[in-house]
């Protein structure tokens, strides 16, 4: 595995978590936000999975597992929280999600 | 294998440059499949076939179905026909499309039977699992409890009292 390789994709990894986490800090529509979170996680396995190939073990994949099931359970969680923030404020924007008063 | 690499990175960049961006739920849910297929093929650059077809089955498929189905739930009515009428425009498919072909191309690329164009190092699924049932097997009860902590969180959320049902 030629180093330089391994740079870039961590160099990839860092760019698509700047990019998502820009996302979370920018947009104010949840299911945006959750999106963002997406290729945040996505990015976090990216990296994992380069450092296990620079060292050439089974590691870096068993961990992006992991990550693959807690995006599973994550998102399931947030679409449903996304639909009950719906139903209350008849919208999407997490502004309005402000006041927690059930 | 290198400019593979390369060019599907650049792919990934590009196409979640254009989520950030979008206004409409649905367009900026194709530029993130078309991202997570991007980061497959690099997963397959670095060696770890079975990573990128996992991240094609659940990530691009099963979670972002999720995904589909959520945004489709919260536009009902008059607004759902109206997205319908506009995403058979040309301007909100070219995007993703322009890509698609280029990771397409590249999939192509990299069918040829040349063992120049493979990964170095390929870990393949049974080291994976090796490892996974091995030193791991913790995480994996630790996942499942995850999951389940997950299913019924989901559904708590979900549920509705019979009187209130309004919506």
């Amino acid at each position: 595995m030629p180093s330089f390789l391994i740079r870039d994709s961590l160099v990839l990894a860092g760019i698509l978590f700047a990019l998502g986490m820009a996302g979370v800090l920018v947009r104010r529509n949840v299911v945006f936000v959750l999106m963002s979170i997406e290729v945040m996680l996505n990015a976090a396995g990216l990296a994992f999975i380069s450092a296990g190939a620079r060292w050439r073990q089974a590691d870096g994949q068993v961990v992006f597992l992991f990550i693959l099931a807690m995006a599973g359970a994550e998102v399931a969680v947030g679409l449903a929280l996304v639909l009950a923030l719906y139903h209350q404020n008849q919208s999407v924007d997490a502004d309005a999600a402000s006041r927690m008063k059930g | 294998m290198e400019i593979v690499f390369y060019i599907s990175g650049a792919v990934a960049i590009a196409a979640t440059l254009m989520m950030l961006t979008r206004l409409n739920a649905v367009h900026a849910l194709l530029y993130l499949i078309v991202s997570l297929l991007a980061v497959a093929i690099v997963f397959y650059t670095l060696g770890a076939p079975f990573a990128a077809a996992l991240e094609v089955i659940i990530y691009a498929g099963a979670i972002m179905v999720l995904f589909v189905f959520v945004v489709m739930l919260l536009n009902l009515g008059r607004a759902a026909i109206r997205t319908e009428k506009a995403l058979l425009s040309r301007a909100s498919w070219i995007g993703p499309s322009i890509l698609v072909v280029i990771l397409a191309a590249e999939f192509v690329y990299m069918l040829d039977r040349n063992p120049a164009k493979a990964p170095p190092v390929i870990i393949g699924p049974a080291e994976v699992g090796l490892s996974l049932f091995g030193p791991y097997v913790v995480g994996v009860e630790l996942a499942s409890m995850l999951l389940l902590g997950g299913l019924v969180g989901a559904y708590h959320l979900g549920w509705r009292p019979r009187g209130r049902r309004q919506n």
